[in-house]
């Protein structure tokens, strides 16, 4: 059933499929499987990182250090793939305690301190890229057998498109993710704390826990993105991913996310992450446009779902108004 | 009643410390099993204190709490929760962004595998909204419903929660009597299984209808505990506020009405309010009366601007006025208290004084700010005028007791001095004593020759200082009622028993 709750999806949703049709009119070649796999591909550490700020959005938050988290993640695997013989998985599993503990911690402090996010989480970016800079201040190569092993996953799909593991692995987060915002008891008090924290406290929602595990998850997820990115690059960077947050927070809002909280859908973000792709895709594929071009159309896109929300909460505002006592009528 | 065994529910020596003030000094209240024990006192006697430390969401200074003789120490709302304690506070108690099923299970979804069955919660979610005459779909969000409907949704989740003990702050006052019924017939369905209710409210009918026994606060302490069966409204009402109520039904003077000020033609709003047409005179009291969602708020609104008017006009001293928003009003000399505070009325951060301030000082424009020692001087007034329990006028409004926000707001209004002021609800969650107050307030600024406008669902109170009623139902204007016409059962014929246009 469509509800207007679903809304903003739904027009995410269209702005896509009518993007891509736009695309696929001018430039026919774009309507490819290779196409396709590259826009996986090149959004898979941004997919996954964005859905960690979806949750914190979700919430009424923000997290502005998981660019520098990827960083830090990037340049940790390098140096420790470079300087000592841990086996990579057992040096990803050790980065993603470090990032989710890392986002607990901000989380902890967000909570029991009563600071604002936006604060919290900014110290917390200056921190990452820091100790990202401690390691090493140079763009390290990492170069593993295991690394050639996963990078040559992949399935070749009719029309020559490389579907490869790391755009899955965004998939596979995008899927969970959306079965614990919307199906677990976690997910629900996510939304409720985006609703309205003293309220949710006395309705008996666990406020510490859920924020503590909001930010865990962004964090981890950042981590994650981290390994992926390493996966895409093969190196380890400090000065890599700048500004990454944003672009998240974006997609996010693209997918039809209050920036307030307590509005939106994990799915609405993919669709975010899609749209944001296919416009830097279209402008690869023109060739006469400067790459520029990407920031001005999605910041008149960000600019244009901004509007749109507010339109839709005036629109259910006005409802509400006249649908008071038609109610209680009968 | 026998005298019941052990208390169910026992707190004693409860202390509760705010600075500037002490909200709680060693209360004692015993809860027995199967009663329902009202719990009263006047705005900031310290009622929705005592219940939030009860339940966790407060920590107490002082006391112990025993349940089924056991000592509990509920830290977090959750936690008496799962004791088997299930409140409605006084505040907003729900989430507007979920929906009406996600709300009423917020933390004990029904879960297949780890996951939430949704389908099962909005089936189940039906079928116990039913049970209180309610049929909605409930997986719609909740803010697409009327006030009303929400805060049976948030009792519903209350009942739900009590495996024990039920609290509920005021959970009535923007009920229906209709919707009372059914609240009350759940009461005692759950009464008669053992649980024990605490019910707050200022509506002293409703506690002699529904509770057994009634604890009393004043300014903190516990000042009676009787059963209810014992004593009269008279007796409880001297109790509550220490003093004699003087007899509060004054002789309407019928002054005469001053000069025309207002002319209503035909404003209507599609779909809102048809055609409504009216003359306002200085020095009168017009009473809007009419059931819940019979317009009387829309009305309200649409003459103060809040909502625009999209047919009709309206004349002020005989010239057409242009009221397209509430500025436009407030610039005309309108004024008006709205019946939802915490949406549309205070701004809970800010302290007291620049609350009661707020009005005239939007009036005269933020670029001429009015003198510290002016605000001090009319905040003191009103306060002192309307008996608003405060610890400093410095005290971020949203602090005060929730009746005393309801006078403080009233205050803002009344300190613009206004020609007309509409009134929607004054005295909703306001305790019988300060009620008395309000209606006297009403008589005076009459006298004085303001022109008011008042929607309330008390009839009994609309009679008292109305000198004309205009009756509303299902968005038309019924009838208007005037001078010796104006009694109590008038009003509920014109309300009900006038047979539908066209109906057979
Ligand atoms: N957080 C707080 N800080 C300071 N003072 C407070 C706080 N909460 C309540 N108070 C004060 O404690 C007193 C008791 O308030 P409480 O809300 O318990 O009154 P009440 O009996 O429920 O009144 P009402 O009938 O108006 O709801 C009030 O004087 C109020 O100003
Ligand atoms: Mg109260």
């Amino acid at each position: 059933m469509i509800r207007s709750t679903h809304l903003p999806l739904m027009v995410t949703l269209a702005t896509f499929v009518l993007a891509f049709a736009l695309c696929g009119w001018q430039y026919p070649s774009m309507l490819s499987t290779r196409v396709v796999a590259n826009l996986l591909t090149d959004n898979a550490f941004l997919g996954i990182v964005a859905v960690g700020m979806t949750f914190v959005i979700l919430s009424g938050g923000i997290d502005l250090s998981v660019g520098s988290v990827i960083a830090f993640t990037g340049v940790f695997l390098a140096v420790i793939l470079r300087d000592t013989s841990i086996h990579p998985l057992a040096a990803f599993v050790l980065v993603l305690l470090i990032t989710t503990m890392f986002g607990a911690a901000m989380g902890a402090v967000i909570h029991f301190l009563e600071m604002p996010p936006f604060i919290v989480t900014l110290a917390g970016m200056f921190l990452a890229r820091g100790a990202a800079y401690v390691l090493s201040t140079d763009s390290v190569p990492i170069t593993h057998e295991f690394y050639d092993t996963l990078q040559d996953i992949y399935w070749k799909a009719p029309g020559g498109g490389r579907f490869r593991l790391i755009g899955g692995i965004m998939l596979l987060v995008f899927i969970c993710g959306a079965l614990v915002a919307h199906r677990t008891r976690f997910g629900q008090n996510v939304y409720a704390v985006g609703g309205g924290g003293p309220t949710a406290r006395l309705m008996g929602v666990p406020l510490a826990r859920t924020t503590v595990g909001i930010y865990a998850i962004s964090g981890g997820l950042a981590g994650l993105a981290g390994i992926i990115f390493s996966l895409y690059t093969s190196a380890g960077y400090s000065l890599a991913t700048v500004g990454v947050e944003l672009d998240a927070i974006a997609a996010v809002v693209i997918g039809g996310t209050l920036l307030s909280g307590g509005y939106g859908f994990v799915a609405g973000t993919f669709f975010g992450i899609l749209i944001m792709g296919l416009i830097q895709t279209y402008i690869v594929f023109d060739g006469t446009l400067s790459s520029w071009w990407t920031k001005i159309v999605i910041g008149a896109l960000l600019f244009s779902f901004i509007l749109l929300q507010k339109g839709l909460t005036w629109a259910t505002i006005t409802r509400k108004r006249t649908a008071t006592g038609s109610a209680q009528q009968s | 009643m026998t005298t019941p065994q052990a208390p169910l529910l026992h707190a004693s020596g409860i202390s509760k410390f705010f600075p500037g003030a002490v909200a709680l000094d060693e209360v004692e209240l015993k809860l027995y099993p199967g009663e329902v024990h009202a719990l009263l006192g006047e705005n900031g006697a310290g009622k929705s204190t005592l219940i939030k430390c009860l339940t966790g969401a407060y920590r107490r200074d002082g006391g112990t709490i025993t349940l089924d003789g056991e000592d509990i120490d509920a830290k977090s709302t959750a936690e008496s929760q799962e004791l088997g304690i299930g409140t409605v506070y006084q505040e907003v108690n729900l989430l507007p962004n979920l929906t009406v099923a996600e709300n009423l299970f917020m933390g004990r979804q029904p879960t297949r595998l780890g996951l939430v069955n949704r389908r099962q919660m909005n089936t189940q979610a039906r079928e116990a909204l039913l049970g209180y005459g309610l049929d909605l779909d409930p997986g719609e969000p909740l803010n697409s419903f009327s006030v009303a409907v929400q805060q049976v949704v948030a009792i519903a989740r209350a009942v739900a929660l009590s495996g024990k003990v039920l609290i509920l702050d005021e959970p009535t006052a923007s009920l229906d009597r209709d919707e009372v019924d059914l609240l009350f017939g759940v009461i005692r369905q759950l009464k008669d299984s053992g649980l024990s209710i605490v019910f707050i409210t200022h509506f002293l009918d409703q506690v002699f209808e529904i509770s057994d026994r009634a604890t009393v606060l004043r300014n903190g302490r516990v000042v009676g505990e009787r059963l209810l069966a014992d004593v009269t409204q008279h007796d409880v009402v001297t109790l509550m506020l220490g003093r004699q109520l003087e007899a509060t039904v004054q002789d309407r003077k019928a002054g005469k009405p001053g000069a025309l000020l207002l002319e209503i033609n035909d404003l209507a709003k599609r779909g809102m309010i048809e055609p409504f047409s009216m003359n306002l005179h200085r020095g009168e009291v017009v009473g809007l009366a009419g059931l819940l969602g019979s317009g009387r708020t829309e009305t309200a609104n649409l003459l103060f601007g809040a909502v625009q008017a999209d047919h009709g006009k309206m004349l002020i001293d005989g010239r057409e006025a242009r009221i397209a928003n509430p500025r436009d009003a407030v610039a005309q000399g309108f004024a008006m208290c709205p019946e939802d505070r915490k949406t549309h009325g205070i701004v809970g951060d800010l302290s007291v004084r620049d609350n009661i301030i707020l009005a005239l000082q939007a009036r005269q424009g933020w670029m001429r700010p009015i003198p510290r020692a002016k605000v001090h001087e009319i905040a003191e007034h009103y306060v002192k005028a309307l008996d608003i329990r405060l610890a400093s006028l410095d005290m971020p409004i949203r602090l005060l007791s929730g009746g005393n926000q309801q006078k403080a707001l009233l205050a803002r209004w009344l300190a613009t001095e206004p020609d007309v002021l509409i009134l929607d609800e004054p005295t909703r969650g306001i305790d019988v004593g300060a009620h008395a107050e309000i209606i006297a307030l009403i008589e005076r600024l009459r006298e004085n020759g303001m022109a008011l406008l008042v929607a309330s669902s008390e009839l009994e109170e609309l009679v008292a200082y109305s000198t004309r009623v205009v009756v509303l139902r299902d968005r038309h204007q019924v009838r208007e009622l005037t001078g010796d016409e104006i009694t109590a059962d008038n009003i509920v014929h014109a309300i009900a028993a006038e047979p539908e246009k066209g109906a057979a």
